[in-house]
């Protein structure tokens, strides 16, 4: 009998010993740093990339998307669709149902009244809910249990998966937010700096700005995770510091969006104590072609569709400009496996991709050559620049403050000097470039340039808003207060039809027809010259598992799976 | 009566001279200082007589040759789109040395008139510190963005993108930054204003103009030649910074401290990159401090002769 127990308690030793491992909290500390500081835990009052990724770790929506972009079901049971029922046929009420015997980290139960209030939170009167376009179109969010969320919409939404999706979308706690709706929403500064979530770490020290402190959330849905019991989120610095504190020296675990040239990050991975992960979603890196006159004598109606560019305007010019840019060598130069090359502004996910542009792979200068000389642009005066009645092929090209984007913009000028087109280059900071200050000429937007240079994408993985940018409507202009994103001014009563058709249509692959179709029409039209399809670049440590690198939703998604390599 | 004597023969023996020999005699004196203004000659004959020699175009990428080490064809190797960086580090001195000087001169005569006018005429003195205080006290950045904002687009279209840009910067460094200058100065007039010789002046009825040209601002010389050699430094190295933000001129356009900016990144990689731009500012600076220093001595008449 002694015998037999001395066994058993062996064996069960032996049994638990791996299990030991996979316990909550037995990794220890983890540290993570992003560059850019997180200010808020709160998504809604924060667009932020800094602030939902760090949020990310403490709240959570119902679904979000995996590293491929489909959607999986965090908070609910399963993602609902027509065919299981959770979305009405005519495609205006979607029904959640929340797993069962969820807590929130004060150990009370998350019910669906949290989820009806995370919506009444978001479109309070008098608040700056910054993600209220997620919540475009709904009109009514109802519980008729405790688990069950009804979702209504004023009209048919074709992809019902904005409310309460992805990591711009979470629940927040109803007893926690309900006295700091609409215009109290930023003084409730307790809740908004250490907010109760479901996630699988909660916040122990707040410092805006610089440092969070979080502990694994003892009332998390799975008792084995997190791995780890604490988790500190250092904020702020460079990306150069940042990639160097987790590849070279070790102090760090985690580092997020690490733009730097690819033979820095090799050098700094050379040191051995971390790697490289890179992810492609839809951020391109783009140059828009301005279809307006820029010139500062138009006064008050410069860069607007009254007037047109006196040379970009004529689609040979703009064809020419693609035609003469090696996209491989861009690629090289500035992203190395960061980056590919693409010929579409819509280059993911797979279903949306279209391959009817692929030949602006190859440069072909000498094609450029002629098809301007066809046009009839000609070097007649000898200086070296192109030009027909009177008009010289002279661009203003500007982009923002960035050592690859200034190493673009040297090499296109180069090219374009090749087929006879003199190009000043200008750079602008990033903040005055991307601030969308209406009284600033120097913003994206004003485009008061012949052409400029970013990047960007679109959250989630439904283009249907992304492609609407480029609506005549979308166009920036004085009426709008130069809001809009319609940067080249692009206007085309068959591209405003295709808008529409989309905005009507559920069926996915004939959204995915009318997708592709837009994207080749801005493409051959040559309004937009897409140029690298760039990926997030992260870097962890070798020590830390379970990273899985996602671009469709927040990079610290899984963090709940993060566990100590031995 | 031996004095009558001994005069007729000692002005045998000195010929009446030109009083800038006596300060270029000591000048001479002053070893580091000479040193200082030869380099300082042979820096501004090389970057603005290089560039016929050494002729390939600064601009030019030639992307097969990019991150090479020095080598005859690129004595100083290239940058990471192939760039000569010996063409570069020319072209790039020319718009460097350039803006210091001008900038230089430019907050250097404000800062003198303010600073002397203010020590000198008790009831300017209240209002123009108060207006230095104010200068001192405005946020830099905010105010260099407004200027560029107004006035860019009109002088590109005066000027040119390149001279255009040359102009305003030129003049927004200077106007920033001659705030120290003026106190000092004003500092040490208010000092002169009470010695014997100013009042000795004044009893004869030397005008204010002649006093400040023939006492004060000799000087004052020594303080105003130190914060010269400074203000050439801090030129050159402001330059560099508004360029950084994109405020300055295009990205392809070199300058020393656009050069420096844009090699920090490959530090580790290529640390000659950032050697050289770096070793051309410093040693600038140095032999231009070391030309303020001489001739401060050369200058002072009290130090000369010693």
């Amino acid at each position: 009998m002694k015998m037999k127990t001395t066994l058993m308690a062996a064996a069960a030793a032996f049994a638990l010993a791996p299990m030991a491992s996979a316990e909550r909290g037995s990794d220890g500390q983890v540290n993570i740093i992003y560059w850019q500081a997180p200010s808020i835990m709160n998504p809604y009052l924060s667009g932020g990339t800094k602030d939902l990724e760090a949020a990310s770790l403490v709240i959570e929506p119902l679904a979000r998307y995996n590293q491929d972009g489909a959607m999986v079901p965090w908070l609910a049971q399963e993602v609902p669709t027509v065919e299981n029922g959770g979305v009405s046929a005519d495609l205006t009420s979607i029904t959640w149902k929340l797993k069962e015997g969820l807590l929130w980290s004060d150990g009370t139960p998350v019910t669906s009244e949290d989820v009806k209030f995370s919506w009444e939170y978001c479109t309070a009167d008098g608040g700056g809910c910054a993600q209220a376009e997620k919540y475009n179109d709904v009109v009514a969010v109802e519980t008729p249990d405790e688990l069950t969320v009804v979702v209504k919409f004023g009209v048919s939404k074709p992809f019902p998966y904005g409310p309460f999706v992805g990591a711009q979308a979470p629940i927040i706690q109803k007893a926690q937010f309900q006295d700091c709706l609409g215009p109290k929403a930023p003084e409730c500064t307790e809740a908004n700096f250490n907010p109760v979530g479901t996630g699988p770490f909660t916040v122990t020290d707040f410092r805006p700005n610089d440092v969070i402190q979080l502990a694994a959330n003892p009332n998390y849905r799975d008792p084995a995770k997190p791995a780890f019991a604490t988790v500190t989120f250092k904020g702020g610095g460079d990306a150069t510091a940042a990639g160097r504190s987790v590849l070279e020296t070790g102090e760090f675990d985690y580092a997020w969006n690490l733009q730097l040239a690819p033979e820095v990050l090799a050098g700094m991975q050379a040191a051995g104590k971390g790697q490289i992960i890179s992810g492609f979603g839809t951020l391109v890196e783009r140059i828009m072609v301005n279809m307006t006159d820029p010139s500062p004598e138009l006064g008050d109606e410069r860069g607007t569709a009254a007037h047109p560019h006196p040379f970009l305007s004529d689609i040979a010019v703009r064809k020419a400009l693609s035609m003469a840019i090696d996209r491989e060598l861009l690629v090289e130069i500035g992203y190395g496996d960061a980056g590919r090359v693409t010929c579409n502004v819509l280059p993911a996910p797979a279903i949306y991709a279209s391959t009817a542009n692929d030949a602006c792979k190859v440069q072909d200068i000498n094609g450029a050559k002629a098809l301007l000389d066809e046009a009839g642009w000609v070097d007649s005066n000898g200086d070296g620049v192109r030009e027909k009645d009177g008009v010289e092929l002279r661009i203003l090209y500007q982009t923002s403050t960035n050592a690859v984007r200034q190493d673009f913009q040297a090499l296109i000028k180069q090219w374009w000097s090749e087929i006879g087109v003199e190009t000043e280059l200008r750079n602008i900071d990033a903040s005055v470039f991307f601030g969308s200050d209406p009284g600033s000429p120097d913003t994206f937007q004003k485009f008061f340039a012949d052409v400029e240079m970013y990047a960007n994408n679109f959250d989630g993985t439904d283009p249907e808003s992304y492609m609407a940018n480029w609506a005549c409507e979308q166009a920036p202009r004085p009426e709008t207060q130069w809001q809009g994103n319609n940067m080249p001014r692009f206007c085309s009563e068959e591209y405003d039809a295709l808008v529409a058709e989309m905005a009507q249509t559920g069926d996915i692959n004939e959204r995915a027809r009318l997708v592709k179709a837009m994207n080749d029409m801005l493409m051959q039209e040559y309004v937009i010259i897409p140029l690298v399809d760039r990926g997030r670049v992260s870097a962890h440590s070798n020590t830390l598992g379970g990273v899985v690198l996602n671009t469709w939703d927040s990079e610290l998604w899984n963090a709940a799976d993060w566990h100590r390599v031995k | 009566m031996t004095e009558t004597a001994i005069n007729p023969e000692i002005q045998k023996i000195r010929p009446p001279r030109n009083q800038w020999w006596d300060v270029w005699d000591q000048f001479k004196t002053h070893r580091g200082a000479l040193i200082g203004a030869a380099f300082f000659i042979f820096i501004v004959l090389g970057v603005f007589i290089g560039p016929w020699l050494w002729t390939i175009d600064p601009t030019y990428i030639d992307i097969r040759a990019r991150n090479s080490g020095p080598s005859w064809a690129h004595p100083m190797g290239t940058d990471q789109l192939g760039r000569d960086t010996f063409a570069r580090m020319m072209a790039g001195g020319q718009v460097s040395i350039a803006v210091g000087l001008t900038a230089m001169t430019l907050s250097l005569l404000l800062g003198t008139a303010i600073g002397v006018l203010a020590g000198f005429f008790r009831r300017l003195d209240g209002p123009l510190m108060r207006f230095t205080d104010l200068f001192l006290a405005l946020p830099l950045l905010p105010l260099l963005l407004v200027i560029i904002l107004l006035f860019r687009d009109s002088l590109r279209a005066a000027f040119g993108p390149e001279t255009g840009i040359f102009i305003l910067i030129v003049f927004v460094i200077g106007i920033t930054s001659w705030m120290q200058t003026a106190r000092i100065v004003r500092g040490d007039v208010l000092a002169l204003k009470e010695r014997e010789f100013v009042l000795a002046a004044r009893s004869i009825g030397t005008p204010p103009r002649r006093m400040i040209t023939r006492h004060i601002l000799p000087n004052v010389l020594s303080p105003i030649m130190v914060s010269a050699t400074l203000g050439i430094a801090t030129a050159i190295i402001t330059e560099s910074a508004l360029s950084f933000l994109g405020l300055g001129f295009p990205s392809d356009f070199p300058t020393w401290g656009r050069l420096l900016y844009d090699s920090t990144d490959y530090l580790q990689q290529y640390p000659e990159r950032v050697i050289w731009p770096g070793l051309a500012i410093s040693l600038t600076v140095l032999s231009v401090n070391y030309i303020g220093d001489g001739l401060r001595d050369a200058l002072d008449p009290r130090i000369r002769g010693r």
